[in-house]
C-alpha cells in the first residue's frame, strides 16, 4: 500500500459524500469562463447549426399547419364523433407533462436541499418554459375558432357572459397560464445574477446593452442577495404545490367526466408521476448532447446523469404501478363497461399503442437498475427517447381508446390521424427545439452563481468553523442591533 | 448627493471599495466593518455567501409577510371572481348544479392565490432591492467587474455618518487581504 494519507483522504471523502458536484480543478473563475464562453464564442459548434436548421424548418411546418387549420377548420384533423379529442389533447398533455420535470428540479429538489440540481436547473427550467409554450398552443387551436380565445378568460366581452368556473377545462386555463407565468418568473429571476456576469464580461455595445438591460443593474450586493434568496425560496415553495396542482387539474379533464377508462380517482397522482417521468427523460435527452457540444462535462458530471436516471427508474416504476392498479380496479369494480375499457386497451384495435406504452414506460426503464447502464451515454439516450415515445402513447391510449369505444357499441368509432395531425406533432418538436437551441446560444445555460455556491471556495475553512451545511454558527452575531440595517425592508 | 468629500482627482466621492480574494477574508472584514458602526455599506459577492448576513448584521427581510398578504388577497380575489361572475352577474345554470359550491371553485382559487403570491415575491424582491437600477457609481470601478466573477468586495459609502476618508480607509486597509480604492460619485 503506497497510498499516502493525503491521497486517501479525498477518496474517503468521496465515498462518504459521493463524487464532487463540480469536477476537481475548477475554480470560481473557470466556472464563469466555461459557461460564459458558450455564448461569447463568435460561432457555435457545427452540430448546433445543423440542429437549428432542422428544428427551424419543422417549426415552420408547425406554423404552416396551424395556418391551414385556422383557414379550413378542425376538419383537417382526424377527429370526429365519437373521438373529439385526438392528437391535439394528446400533444397538450404530453408537452405540459414534459415541463413538470423542470419545476421538480428547480423547486422541489431545491426545497429538499439536493445540491446536485444546481448544474442542471437552468436547462430544466428553460425546458419547462418551452414545453409549456408548445402545450398552450394545442388547446388554443383545437377550439376551432382561435380568434375568440379570450372567451376562456374572465374578460368582459360582447356576449355579456362569464366563463363557467365549474368546468375542469376552465380550471385548466387558470392552471396552465399560472404555471407559465410562475415558471417564467422563476427562470428569469434565477438568471438575473448570471446575466450580470455576462454584462460585466461583454465586449460589444450590443451585448452590454442586452445583458445590461435584462440584468436590471444587479451588483451582487449582499443586502440584495439576502432578499433575492428569500424570494427564491418563496417561489420554490409556491411552485411546488403549483406543479402538483397543474397536472392534477389536467387529469381532472378526464377524471371528472364519466367516460370509462377516465373516471378514476388515481388519475391525479398517476398523471403527476408520469409527467415527471417523461420530463426527466426529456431533460436527459437535451442535456447529453449539450454537455458534449459545449464542454460542460466538468459541471454536468456523470453523477448528475446517474441521479436523473434513478429518478426515471423510480417514477417509471410508479407509472407501471398505476397501470396495474387501473386494471385491477377495473376488474374489482365489477363494472362491465369499465372492464371492457381496459381489455379493449390491451387487446382491441389500439393494442399496438398500448403495448408500445407498456414496453417503453414500464419495461425499458427497469434497465436502469444496472449501474453500468445508468452511466452509459448510449443507454441513457436510447431509454430517454423510448420514454418520450412511451409517454406520448400513454396519453394517446387514454384519450383515443376511451373515446372510440365507450358505453354503446352503436356509437363506437375509429380514429385515424391525418397528415395534418402528424405534421403538427412533428412541428411542435421543431418549435420546442428551436426555442431551446436559441436558449443554448444566447443565455447562461448553467446557473453560474448557484454552481459557485456549492463549490469548495464557497465554504468557510477557518479553524473555529465546524459542521457541514449552510449555517455557519461560528460567526458571532451582533450583540446589540443598534447598527442594524436601516434599509432592511 | 453629498458634497463633503472628493476623490484625489477632485471628483465627488461615492465611497471606498475594498477587494478580497476569498470568502473567509470577506466575512472577517464584514464583521469588523459592522462592529465599527457603519450603516451605509455593503458586501458584493458573485454568489450568496452563507453566514455573511450575520457577519454584516442584516435584519431579516419582510418579503415573506408581503408574499403572505398577496396570497391571502389572491384567495379572496379568486373566490370573489368566481362567486360574483357565476352567481351574481350572470347566474349560469349547468345541469341544475348550485351556482356557487366551494369544492368546484377550489382549483381556480388555488391558482389565483399562487399567481398573486408569486408575482408579489418577484416584484417585492425587486422593489425592496431598489431594482432595476441601471446606473450605479460602483459600475465605474474596473475592479468591480469581477464582483460577478470571482472576487468579493466591501463598499462603504461617503454618505455614511461615520465616514471619514482617512479613518475609513485605515479601517479597510487594516482588513486581511484587502485592496482598497476610491470610487467617484
Amino acid at each position: 500500500m503506497s497510498r499516502s494519507t493525503a491521497e486517501a483522504v479525498p477518496a474517503l471523502d468521496e465515498r462518504i459524500r459521493g463524487e464532487p458536484l463540480v469536477a476537481q480543478g475548477e475554480t470560481l473563475a473557470s466556472v464563469t469562463e466555461t459557461v460564459c464562453r458558450i455564448v461569447e464564442k463568435p460561432h457555435p459548434p457545427r452540430a448546433w447549426y445543423v440542429a437549428f436548421g432542422i428544428s427551424a424548418m419543422l417549426a415552420g411546418l408547425l406554423f404552416a399547419m396551424v395556418g391551414y387549420l385556422l383557414l379550413e377548420g378542425t376538419g383537417v384533423w382526424g377527429i370526429n364523433v365519437p373521438v373529439g379529442w385526438g392528437f391535439d389533447i394528446t400533444n397538450f398533455v404530453f408537452w405540459v407533462g414534459i415541463g413538470h420535470a423542470g419545476t421538480l428540479i428547480s423547486a422541489i429538489l431545491f426545497l429538499f436541499r439536493q445540491k446536485w440540481r444546481t448544474s442542471i436547473n437552468r436547462f430544466a427550467e428553460a425546458m419547462t418554459i418551452f414545453a409549456v409554450v408548445c402545450a398552450g398552443l394545442f388547446p388554443a387551436i383545437h377550439v376551432g375558432r382561435a380568434w375568440v380565445e379570450y372567451w376562456m378568460f374572465p374578460i368582459p366581452n360582447n356576449l355579456s357572459m362569464w366563463p363557467n368556473f365549474r368546468s375542469p377545462l376552465l380550471w385548466d386555463v387558470f392552471a396552465v397560464s399560472t404555471y407559465m407565468i410562475v415558471s417564467l418568473l422563476f427562470w428569469y429571476m434565477g438568471m438575473i445574477p448570471d446575466l450580470a456576469t455576462l454584462r460585466d464580461r461583454a465586449r460589444t455595445p450590443l451585448r452590454r446593452f442586452f445583458y445590461g438591460f435584462f440584468s436590471l443593474g444587479w451588483r451582487g450586493s449582499n443586502r440584495q442577495w439576502h432578499r433575492y434568496e428569500r424570494a427564491y425560496l418563496l417561489l420554490a415553495a409556491l411552485a411546488t404545490p403549483l406543479v402538483l396542482s397543474v397536472h392534477s387539474v389536467v387529469s381532472f379533464d378526464f377524471a371528472v367526466s364519466l367516460v370509462p377508462g377516465w373516471h378514476a380517482t388515481i388519475f391525479p397522482p398517476y398523471f403527476v408521476a408520469g409527467a415527471i417521468f417523461g420530463g426527466f427523460a426529456m431533460v436527459l435527452l437535451l442535456i447529453v448532447p449539450s454537455r458534449e457540444w459545449f464542454g460542460l462535462k466538468n459541471l454536468i458530471t456523470m453523477r448528475h446523469l446517474e441521479n436523473m436516471t434513478k429518478i426515471v427508474l423510480a417514477t417509471g416504476s410508479m407509472v407501471g404501478y398505476a397501470y396495474l392498479i387501473e386494471i385491477f380496479i377495473a376488474w374489482y369494480s365489477g363494472n362491465a363497461v369499465e372492464r371492457f375499457a381496459f381489455s379493449n386497451r390491451a387487446f382491441g384495435p389500439y393494442a399496438w399503442a398500448f403495448w408500445t406504452m407498456v414496453s417503453c414506460n414500464v419495461l425499458l426503464p427497469q434497465l436502469f437498475w444496472f449501474k453500468r447502464l445508468r452511466r452509459s451515454i448510449p443507454a441513457i439516450l436510447f431509454i430517454a427517447v423510448a420514454v418520450n415515445i412511451g409517454m406520448w402513447f400513454e396519453r394517446y391510449v387514454i384519450i383515443v381508446t376511451s373515446l372510440s369505444r365507450d358505453f354503446l357499441p352503436s356509437s363506437w368509432g375509429h380514429f385515424t390521424p391525418t397528415w395534418v395531425d402528424l405534421c403538427t406533432l412533428l412541428g411542435s418538436f421543431g418549435l420546442f427545439f428551436t426555442l431551446f437551441l436559441l436558449f443554448l446560444r444566447f443565455l447562461p445555460i448553467v446557473a453560474i452563481a448557484e454552481v459557485k455556491s456549492v463549490m469548495p471556495d464557497a465554504k468557510l475553512d477557518r479553524d473555529v468553523h465546524h459542521g457541514q451545511g449552510d449555517y455557519h454558527g461560528d460567526i458571532p452575531r451582533q450583540h446589540e442591533r443598534q447598527f442594524g440595517d436601516p434599509e432592511a425592508d | 448627493m453629498n458634497g463633503r468629500w472628493t476623490t484625489a482627482d477632485g471628483a465627488p466621492l461615492f465611497g471606498l471599495l475594498a477587494e478580497f480574494e476569498d470568502v473567509d477574508a470577506l466575512i472577517e472584514g464584514a464583521q469588523k466593518v459592522r462592529d465599527a458602526g457603519y450603516t451605509k455599506w455593503d458586501a458584493h459577492t458573485p454568489f450568496p455567501v452563507h453566514g455573511l448576513d450575520d457577519a454584516m448584521g442584516i435584519r431579516h427581510t419582510k418579503l415573506s409577510y408581503l408574499v403572505f398578504a398577496a396570497g391571502v388577497f389572491g384567495v379572496f380575489a379568486g373566490l370573489g371572481l368566481q362567486w360574483w361572475t357565476n352567481t351574481v352577474d350572470y347566474p349560469l345554470i349547468i345541469s341544475g348544479k348550485p351556482f356557487f359550491a366551494l369544492p368546484a371553485n377550489i382549483p381556480v382559487l388555488f391558482e389565483v392565490m399562487v399567481l398573486f403570491a408569486a408575482a408579489a415575491a418577484f416584484v417585492g424582491m425587486l422593489a425592496f432591492n431598489n431594482l432595476p437600477l441601471w446606473y450605479h457609481s460602483l459600475f465605474k470601478s474596473r475592479r468591480f467587474l469581477r464582483a460577478t466573477d470571482d472576487r468579493f468586495f466591501i463598499s462603504i459609502e461617503a454618505r455614511d455618518p461615520k465616514f471619514d476618508p482617512r479613518a475609513t480607509r485605515a479601517l479597510l486597509t487594516s482588513l486581511r487581504g484587502a485592496a482598497v480604492e476610491e470610487v467617484e460619485e
